[in-house]
């Protein structure tokens, strides 16, 4: 017997074991001991599987004309059409489109926006927040410099910037089909930021800790030593800012398409519903804007608490 | 004498989310006036929670489920927060590890001490300053006139602690609680601060309860010392008594594993003490090394006017910079097959000198060359890193927390491409067998653990490219005295049987004794002598080295059972 024994198999034990051990983490325990989290988090799913599941779950379909009656206009909520004698839950709105399939659809756009431009917010953010904070000096300097000031301006002024450029050089046609990724680069770009302060900050903590040394040692590349061993460590807080940055991403988005530089009328987001039922609030037909707008707000504040949440879970000094 | 502090039967717990620990286990002390008991045993023995609880400063969810603390003979424990804060401060005071954070920044000297002074004994602002002055004046520090209306910052570590202890004096307690008090000092100052100490608890009459795990403090500053042990009180009495005949197997174990400045040990005696000792098979390990052989006497380093400095002002123009001289033009040799040994104080450039060695951080002036080639310089070092690999000082962030241990271990194998796949896991299996883990701990992830048992990772990981060279950064300044014991045994082999080279930085003089061959001190960037080991410690040459030297506590009159067998020499 040599001393060495084949160790089990390193693969994966059980996936069902992985699940237990999750269900027993402290951040599992500490979610389930706040009803605060939980009722967020239902609701998000709830909201978030409304969006997915559209085209199943939507009794009708908003942008086929061909299901669209004109005479089905201005219906109330839960009455029936003095025309056609339809019923529609949360009342259709002037073209006679029912407002619940609507805001399914426009939620579709909102969400897509919303974690999109987070995504690439935070794949920048993240990388620069990671060089400057490891390779220090100028790099540092420049990235952390053009990052203040960008905060001197309010980030729905630079989407507004970026939008309108972007605007501007694509050809006529084209518009309408690429608003949506121009609204994501918008609001994307201008929400990096604090990604990368965070990042840099933590880049910081982490690169004069040992082990980051005992991999330079090796040998190992800047960037190698940077993927490898520092981002997985500082991953925890931009998940928090993640969480509360999607918030404001479809805040910003709904914002953006209120003030009508945002999603077409062809693809209505939430906002765009929104600036659509303000026209109507005082002629009486208060459903085409009350709804999409207390879907806005369910979304954006259960997002918001369960970043809140997160924040407080995830920092050991406030528990 | 009637005791002015008696804890009797006093239980601490911390109920968790799935247990409740017990940190203290019914443990009973006395502390009388004018006395230093010493409260000392390894991490989480529960000394600093007794502390704690004294002070009613349990963090919670910790609480006192049992037994009582009395003061002057009035039970204190389990008073409420207001009669508590009427105490804190004023019949008991503290004294805290860390001298810089102790102290408010923001307020001079004059401000803290004048505020507490008042606060507690209700006098004038005029004889709030004649007290601060003659407190700073009792504590030795120079010209309190002036330095009574400085900020903390304008003082030195060692000065921050004398302010703080001054602060602990002034509302004249009847107990003082210091909480290691010395042990982010350097040796020179730590010295002084504990004569302080002793003094002052004599003159004054106070009750000193001194928290540590420093076995050499114990022996030299204290009258009566409690062991702990889990939350227990293993033995209590008099230290002469307890450290020079103990009578608890612990308390044995305990003192067996401290280096002794007076002997040198073939092997620290395998403590044993409910199983936290572990084997290292360095047969199996050494079997399967591919050794050069190495020729005594002959150098593998050649290190030539080795300098380093830091900016510390920065501007565009060069001739307004301003630099930190950190290494200042050290030249040394360290040969084939030896322990090479550096010790000096926080600041003489010994953890810089490691730095640039293991390539971490580049030269400013001079050569080192490895093997007669050079590793300063341009020019790729791919094959010197090969070479040579480091045990790092606090196997607590050594360790990325993210990487199942496996994976740490086989890095720098695969890194340099030396073996992949099947042989690179068989390898790691091995290691983890021979540092005495075991091939399922490659499963596990850093923070499951101990200390220890890190330290063993950071080892395998270390010989998994079998280096010729291993550089020791205070491999054992974090651990417990049993623990450090285990890995000075684990280095000592790895140089005998796999016949490594080795460089030790250490402050600990009585470790640098047990480890090395030469010795090298520094002093403020410079080398002030190098020598053979034992001449050093027998005969130093320069003024430098036998201050550093007589600082070391005396501990021959510890208790030698168990090592009897192991002196050298």
């Amino acid at each position: 017997m040599k001393g060495a024994r084949t160790a089990p198999d390193r693969q994966d034990p059980i996936a069902l074991l992985r699940v237990r051990v999750a269900w027993q983490s402290d951040l599992a325990w500490a979610f389930r001991h706040s009803p605060l989290a939980v009722v967020s988090f239902v609701v998000v799913a709830l909201l978030v599987s409304g969006a997915v599941f559209a085209p199943l779950i939507a009794p009708h379909d908003p942008f086929d004309p061909a299901t669209l009656n004109l005479m089905n206009g201005f219906t109330a909520p839960g009455t029936p059409n003095a025309f056609t004698g339809e019923s529609f839950l949360l009342g259709t709105d002037d073209q006679g489109r029912d407002v619940l399939s609507t805001i399914l659809y426009g939620m579709r756009i909102s969400l897509l926006v919303g974690f999109s431009a987070v995504l690439l917010a935070m794949a920048i953010g993240v990388t620069l927040g990671l060089i400057s904070g490891y390779r220090g000096g100028w790099t540092e300097t420049v990235i952390m410099r053009v990052a203040d000031v960008q905060l001197t301006f309010p980030a729905i002024l630079v989407a507004m910037l970026i939008f309108g450029i972007a605007k501007g050089f694509t050809p006529v046609e084209y518009r309408d089909q690429i608003a949506i990724w121009v609204l994501i680069l918008a609001i994307g770009l201008s929400d990096w930021v604090q990604f990368a302060r965070v990042v840099r900050g933590a880049t910081l903590v982490e690169a004069k800790k040992e082990y980051v040394q005992a991999a330079q040692l090796i040998g190992r590349s800047g960037a190698a030593v940077m993927i490898r061993h520092i981002l997985p460590n500082v991953l925890s807080p931009v998940l928090v800012i993640a969480t509360i940055s999607l918030a404001l991403a479809i805040i910003a988005e709904a914002t953006l398409s209120f003030l009508g530089v945002g999603a077409p009328p062809t693809q209505p987001s939430l906002g765009t519903l929104i600036r659509i039922g303000q026209g109507f609030l005082f002629s009486g037909e208060w459903w085409i804007l009350f709804f999409p707008a207390c879907t806005l707000l369910a979304l954006a504040l259960s997002v918001n608490l369960l970043g809140d949440w997160l924040r407080d879970a995830l920092n050991p000094k406030l528990r | 004498m009637s005791a002015i502090l008696d804890i009797a039967d006093l239980t601490v717990e911390f109920p968790t989310r799935r247990e409740i620990l017990v940190a203290v286990d019914r443990a009973s002390l006395t502390v009388s006036p004018g006395e230093i008991h010493g409260l000392v045993g390894e991490s989480g023995a529960g000394k600093s929670t007794i502390g704690a609880a004294i002070m009613a400063l349990l963090e919670r969810p910790g609480r006192i489920t049992g037994g009582t603390i009395r003061l002057r003979n009035e039970i204190i424990s389990g008073l409420d927060r207001v009669a508590m804060r009427r105490l804190r401060g004023c019949e008991i005071s503290m004294i805290f590890q860390d001298p810089l954070t102790s102290l408010n920044p923001l307020f001079t000297i004059r401000e803290q001490l004048t505020e507490t002074i008042k606060a507690h004994l209700g006098v004038t602002d005029a004889e709030a300053r004649e007290r601060s002055l003659d407190l700073l004046a009792r504590v030795g520090i120079p010209e309190p006139g002036t330095r009574l209306d400085q900020y903390p910052h304008q003082f030195s570590g060692g000065m921050r602690q004398r302010v703080v202890i001054a602060l602990a004096l002034c509302s004249e307690p009847g107990v003082i609680i210091a909480d290691e008090p010395t042990t982010a000092l350097d040796v020179s100052i730590q010295a002084q601060i504990l004569d302080l100490i002793r003094e002052l608890a004599n003159e004054r009459q106070v009750g000193v309860i001194l928290i540590t795990h420093d076995m050499g403090v114990i022996a030299d500053t204290t009258d009566r010392v409690t062991v702990m042990h889990r939350g227990k009180v293993v033995e209590t009495g008099a230290t002469r008594l307890v450290l020079g005949k103990p009578s608890h197997p612990y308390t044995k174990s305990l003192i067996a594993a401290v280096p002794r400045p007076d002997a040198k040990l073939h092997r620290f005696p395998l403590v044993s003490h409910d199983g936290r000792a572990t084997e290292f098979r360095i047969d199996d390990l050494a079997r399967n090394w591919n050794r050069t052989r190495a020729e005594a006497g002959k150098p593998l380093f050649e290190i030539r006017g080795l300098a380093k400095r830091f900016l510390q002002r920065r501007s565009f123009i060069p001739s307004r910079r301003k630099y930190l001289v950190a290494v200042d033009s050290v030249s040394f040799d360290i040969l084939q097959g030896e322990v090479f040994g550096i010790v000096g104080e926080s600041g003489s450039g010994k953890s810089t000198v490691a730095r640039m060695i293991a390539g971490l951080s580049r030269a400013d002036g001079g050569t080192i060359l490895y093997d007669g080639k050079p590793v300063t310089g341009s020019g790729s070092i791919a094959w010197y890193r090969r070479q040579i690999q480091m045990v790092f000082q606090d196997p607590y962030s050594s360790l990325n927390p993210l990487m199942r241990v496996d994976a740490i271990v086989a890095e720098p194998a695969l890194h340099h491409g030396l073996l992949s796949g099947k042989a690179l896991r068989r390898r790691v299996d091995e290691l983890l067998e021979h540092v005495g883990l075991g091939a399922a701990a490659g499963l596990k992830y850093p923070h499951e653990f101990s200390g220890g048992q890190r330290q063993r990772i950071s080892i395998a990981r270390a010989l998994a490219t079998q280096p010729k060279f291993l550089i020791c950064d205070e491999p054992t300044s974090a651990l417990d005295v049993s623990i450090q014991a285990q890995i000075l045994n684990i280095l000592m082999d790895l140089r005998e049987r796999l016949n490594l080279t080795m460089l030790f930085i250490s402050h600990d003089l009585p470790v640098v004794r047990q480890m090395c061959d030469r010795v090298a001190v520094m002093r403020n960037g410079r080398m002030v002598e190098i020598q053979d080991a034992e001449a050093l410690f027998a005969a130093p040459r320069e003024e430098y080295t036998r201050s550093l030297l007589s600082l070391m506590p005396r501990l021959d009159w510890l208790a030698r059972e168990g090592i009897e067998g192991q002196i050298e020499g």
